[in-house]
């Protein structure tokens, strides 16, 4: 546990150090704001929830996630400090834990700071206020799980552009496996049960039905698993990635 | 995870730091090819090699950053691979080229690796005073690191190495990019804390080693050709005995010392003048160079019996290993 604490300590220390983190913050609000009023056409609607905002939410975390995992490792071993730490008495599990929960906080702040939002919609009317908590929580996992992703590629590269492509590429992977136009594709080309089980592991499917509202278990345990195995993956990386 | 129980508080007879038959290779090349070696509390080993010898390789497998393809490498008696925990928390480690955390200030770095290290906070507070007055770095505290100079940051590794007081010690060129005063006051530390550790420098200042180690390993192309005190790797230098001076008009009785039977070589510096006359091996020199130097009336300044000289044994052990190794 010091190992895991003394670790996610360095990363927030690392992320309010480096302008990386206002930068990524700055980049998230604006592209929350822009999604939400113009391309969510959020006036027009004439609703008083955060469906424009939310639609959005998943393509937002695709892109900048991963921008903000790839240092994670990748960072360490084309610095040298990955030797240092190899030499500390750390777990490669406390070590991956630590920097994943640092950079989960740090998606949890990004999210926070889109409060404005919640606040104008409940100005304007009267909000569903559960939903709107419920679709933050489904944000948040699927953040995680986005993260977890690109926490372990991260580990794989000491080229942070490539950890952030590896970790586009899957993150896409997972989202696009659950969208109608893809299932669609695959359905002539797949056995049905394959199309099944790619929708079962779509992010997107799961994430959607969480920003509905609908707090179902399954959907909540699919996030968990995914970044249980991801951050997993990531550990036993470690155990055999040597300093370069 | 639970690590097997270590062979005792330390390895075989006492040894803090143990190398056995370590083998790693890199592609076809073969950086470390079966070396042993041990240390014990007390010893300061400095690892010596030309740039490639695998000096950096093996402080590796020993520190556990890399696994050998055969042997084994033990710390404190626990197998630093398969009990890497418990050997990371007795060991100190400096990597080649001092790497930190740019951006972090030198007091979160060490208490980064305090946390990590689970030192407690009166031990810590006292271990962190009396690190940081050794190494100079009171007023390089709030500093951040990225800013610091190679020597500011030599220092700042060397600290958070020694910050938990541990029995064993592997420092890759401690002294490296320290000015000669830093370097004599990290010398000077190093040669305090071997008293009750185990400690393995490698570097490539030969310096060094006479003044801070009392072992010496010499490694060639991933061998171990030489593990012995720096005064007996030094007696086998050619200069042993050797009797240099300095000296006006000594034209004449240079050709008269190159006829004594007992002088191999007469060496003229040519930046200074200085004459050094080599003697055939075991032969004693002085007498008769003072005798012809009184019978030619020359007075020669700093008349000097030399001990022999490292760089020359160096040489001619790492010359020779690598042209015997060549195809």
């Amino acid at each position: 546990m010091n190992g895991l604490r003394a670790v996610l300590g360095r990363e927030l220390y690392a992320y309010w150090t480096t302008p990386v983190a206002w930068l990524f913050l700055i980049v998230f609000l604006l592209l929350a704001g822009v999604c939400t009023f113009f391309l969510g056409d959020f006036f027009p609607r004439g609703q008083a929830d955060l469906t424009a905002f939310f639609d959005f939410v998943p393509w937002l975390l695709l892109v900048l996630v991963p921008a903000a995992s790839m240092r994670l490792w990748a960072e360490e071993r084309r610095g040298g400090t990955f030797e240092l730490l190899l030499t500390l008495p750390l777990t490669p599990l406390a070590a991956m834990l630590g920097k994943f929960l640092a950079a989960w906080l740090f998606v949890a702040l990004a999210l926070m700071l889109t409060f404005p939002l919640w606040l104008t919609v409940n100005y304007l009317g009267h909000a569903d206020n559960g939903a709107i908590l419920a679709a933050y929580l489904g944000s948040m996992l699927l953040g995680g799980a986005l993260l977890a992703v690109g926490t372990c590629l991260s580990a794989a590269t000491r080229n942070q552009v490539v950890a952030f492509m590896l970790s586009l590429v899957v993150g896409l992977a997972y989202l696009l496996s659950g969208a109608p136009q893809v299932q669609d594709a695959l359905a002539p080309l797949l056995p049905p049960g394959v199309v099944q089980a790619l929708f079962e592991f779509s992010m997107l499917a799961h994430f959607q039905h969480i920003a509905r509202g609908v707090l179902d278990l399954g959907d909540v345990l699919f996030f968990v698993v995914t970044i249980a195995v991801w951050l997993g993956a990531g550990a036993l990386l470690l155990k055999h990635v040597e300093a370069d | 995870m639970r690590e097997r129980p270590a062979r005792g508080a330390q390895g075989a007879i006492g040894n803090m730091i143990e190398a056995e038959s370590l083998q790693r290779s890199f592609g076809a090349r073969r950086a470390v090819r079966g070396l042993s070696l041990s240390v014990r509390p007390g010893q300061i080993l400095g690892l010596l090699g030309p740039n490639g010898a695998g000096k950096t390789t093996t402080l590796r497998m020993l520190a556990g950053v890399l696994a050998p393809d055969a042997g084994v490498a033990r710390i404190g008696g626990h197998d630093v691979q398969r009990q890497a925990l418990a050997a990371r928390r007795v060991l100190g480690y400096l990597p080649e080229g001092a790497p930190l955390y740019a951006e972090m200030s030198v007091h979160a770095l060490l208490m980064f690796v305090a946390r990590v290290r689970g030192l407690r906070r009166a031990h810590l507070a006292q271990r962190y005073e009396s690190v940081v007055q050794a190494l100079e770095l009171e007023n390089l505290l709030a500093q951040t690191i990225g800013t610091l100079s190679k020597g500011q940051r030599r220092r700042v590794g060397l600290a958070q190495a020694i910050l938990h007081d541990p029995p064993a010690l592997i420092l890759d060129e401690p002294t490296d990019g320290l000015d000669p005063n830093q370097q004599a006051s990290v010398r000077e530390l190093l040669r305090g804390l071997a008293r009750e550790r185990a400690i393995i420098v490698s570097t490539h200042l030969l310096e060094d080693v006479p003044q801070l180690c009392n072992r010496l390993a010499l490694l060639v192309q991933g061998r171990l050709l030489a593990d012995t005190t720096p005064a007996e790797f030094v007696a086998r230098s050619r200069y042993r005995g050797a009797v240099s001076f300095t000296a006006p008009a000594a034209g004449p009785v240079r050709a008269a010392l190159g006829l004594l039977p007992e002088v191999d070589t007469v060496e003229i510096d040519a930046l200074s003048g200085r004459v050094t006359v080599l003697p055939k091996s075991g032969r004693e020199l002085l007498p008769k160079v003072q005798t012809l130097l009184a019978s030619y009336q020359v007075r020669p300044r700093e008349l000097v019996l030399e001990a022999g000289r490292m760089d020359d044994v160096f040489r001619s052990m790492t010359e020779t290993d690598v042209a015997e190794a060549m195809p």
